[in-house]
């Protein structure tokens, strides 16, 4: 049996006291999806510097292969944190828009 | 052979822990169960027990200790009492819902203010909706076959649930009883050694208690709620075979000069003894009426309930608990929604009595019996009385 995502689990699926017996599966969690902004990085301003990556409370800006840092939107919660502490204004805050 | 000793009710609890050989104890002393958590302290000092006994510095800290002894597979017990199991209170929850089998002696107790060290059954109704399966017993023999009991249905795998023992504080906990002890060669035979299913080991490393979003948070109560009420059934079975192995027998719902009986009485916790002597005495001035009481107060037994009134016309509940400001008493208030959609019910009338130790006697049930006869007659069935209460 192709393994179930979480999201689709019944009350039968689950394990005695719902224990999770497969490590890091928080990981499958979606914390995007309560975001009411999105960042938007200019990455023409960025230089690098990882304060935006240091600050992000969710831990979900990565560097990217040219070694600039951008948010992972699965995870992003839109705090606005990053947008409040990079130096060099990068990022903006932008209403999210039902897709 | 059993032996029969004239052992103080509580005392006997830690007597039956001993035989059921727990693993580990956690608990805090607190009147009226302190006897239970001094006498098992004293028996694993003595090394009669061999178990770990941790001494925590509150009922949170009890029930927090629990959980984890449990997890890991250990069998656990913990006592309590009134403001003791209101202070463990969301822990409480935590424990069914992780399904950890933890058994607990609650000897019941009335809540403050005023303070009260006397009992009633306010602090019990507080953890109705935990989630525990919930049994009442009635005396000392009833306590100590219980507890034995509770440990083999708490883990039975198809249960896997913690359970309360509820014995009422005082009335029973104090009272020197005497009790047939089951050998421990036979207890062994009866509870076999635990397995919890998934346990918390290294070798294969699992998360328990974890965080559940609103995606799953349904799908978990749901699995819970289908659980405790399977549990019936094993219940059942366990108790069928206590009685088999050691000729005592246990059932739901339990009846005296009930069957066909048009006034029923229905009590819950020791003093159904005493309703049981006024039964006798309206039976011998030939009175129609009989006595039923719950044992399994959870999962509720609709079925046996249910046909224990099929016959009656007025049916009088014994509270020992205030919903306050609600419909009256909280056990009353269950067995009405039990027979709403019954065609055919008894009237039932409402009293709430023996609050914080208050004594109620032979005649005071007598005078239930009769004035919840009258009040059904007049037909205001919808309000209730506080018995003895000086106006």
């Amino acid at each position: 049996m192709a393994k179930k995502k979480a999201a689709e689990l019944t009350w039968k699926d689950l394990n005695i006291g719902a224990i999770v017996t497969e490590p890091g599966n928080a990981s499958e969690l979606r914390t995007g999806d309560w975001r009411s902004q999105k960042p938007v990085f200019d990455l023409s301003k960025c230089t690098k510097c990882g304060l935006c990556y240091v600050y992000c409370p969710e831990g979900c800006i990565e560097e990217n292969a040219e070694g600039y840092f951008e948010p992972n939107m699965y995870y992003c919660k839109g705090c606005g944190i990053c947008a409040a502490e990079c130096p060099r204004d990068v990022v903006t805050m932008v209403e999210e828009k039902e897709e | 052979m059993a032996k029969k000793v004239a052992i103080e009710v509580t005392e006997a609890v830690g007597e039956a822990v001993t035989l059921a050989r727990a693993d580990v104890v956690a608990a805090y002393p607190i009147t009226p169960q302190s006897h239970i958590a001094e006498h098992l302290a004293e028996l694993v000092a003595d090394g009669e027990l061999d178990a770990t006994y941790v001494p925590v510095e509150s009922e949170h800290s009890a029930m927090s200790a629990c959980l984890g002894s449990s997890a890991v597979g250990a069998r656990t017990f913990t006592a309590t009492s009134g403001q003791g199991l209101e202070l463990m209170h969301e822990v409480v929850y935590v424990a069914s819902s992780m399904r950890l089998p933890i058994v607990m002696a609650v000897c019941n107790r009335a809540l403050s203010s005023p303070l009260s060290v006397w009992g009633d059954h306010s602090d019990v109704m507080s953890v109705r909706d935990t989630g525990w399966i919930q049994i009442f017993v009635e005396n000392g023999q009833e306590t100590v076959d219980n507890t034995l009991c509770a440990f083999r249905i708490a883990e039975d795998p198809r249960v896997v649930l913690p359970v309360m023992i509820h014995l009422d504080g005082f009335h029973l906990s104090h009272m020197i009883e005497p009790i047939f002890f089951p050998e421990q060669n036979e207890v062994d035979k009866f509870i076999p050694p635990y397995k919890y299913p998934l346990p918390l080991t290294p070798e294969k490393p699992v998360s328990m208690g974890c965080f559940g979003a609103p995606f799953i948070y349904p799908e978990t109560k749901k699995a819970q709620e289908v659980n405790l009420e399977a549990s019936k059934k094993v219940i059942l079975e366990v108790w069928k075979e206590f009685g088999e192995k050691f000729g005592r027998n246990y059932s739901p719902v339990e009846k005296y000069h009930s069957d066909g009986a048009k006034t029923l009485l229905l009590t819950m916790g020791s003093y159904s003894e005493t309703a049981m002597a006024a039964m006798d005495e309206m039976r011998s001035e030939g009175k129609d009426v009989g006595l039923i009481r719950i044992r399994l107060w959870r999962p509720f037994p609709f079925a046996e309930f249910r046909e224990a009134v099929k016959d009656a016309e007025v049916l009088v509940v014994l509270d020992r608990a205030i919903s306050y400001g609600g419909p009256g008493g909280p056990v009353c208030s269950e067995v009405r929604a039990a027979l709403y959609d019954q065609d055919k019910k008894p009237k039932i009338v409402g009293f709430v009595a023996g609050l914080g130790g208050r004594h109620i006697t032979v005649d005071g049930f007598k005078y239930m019996v009769n004035r919840g006869k009258e009040i059904s007659q007049k037909g205001s069935e919808n309000e209730f009385e506080i018995y003895g209460v000086r106006e």
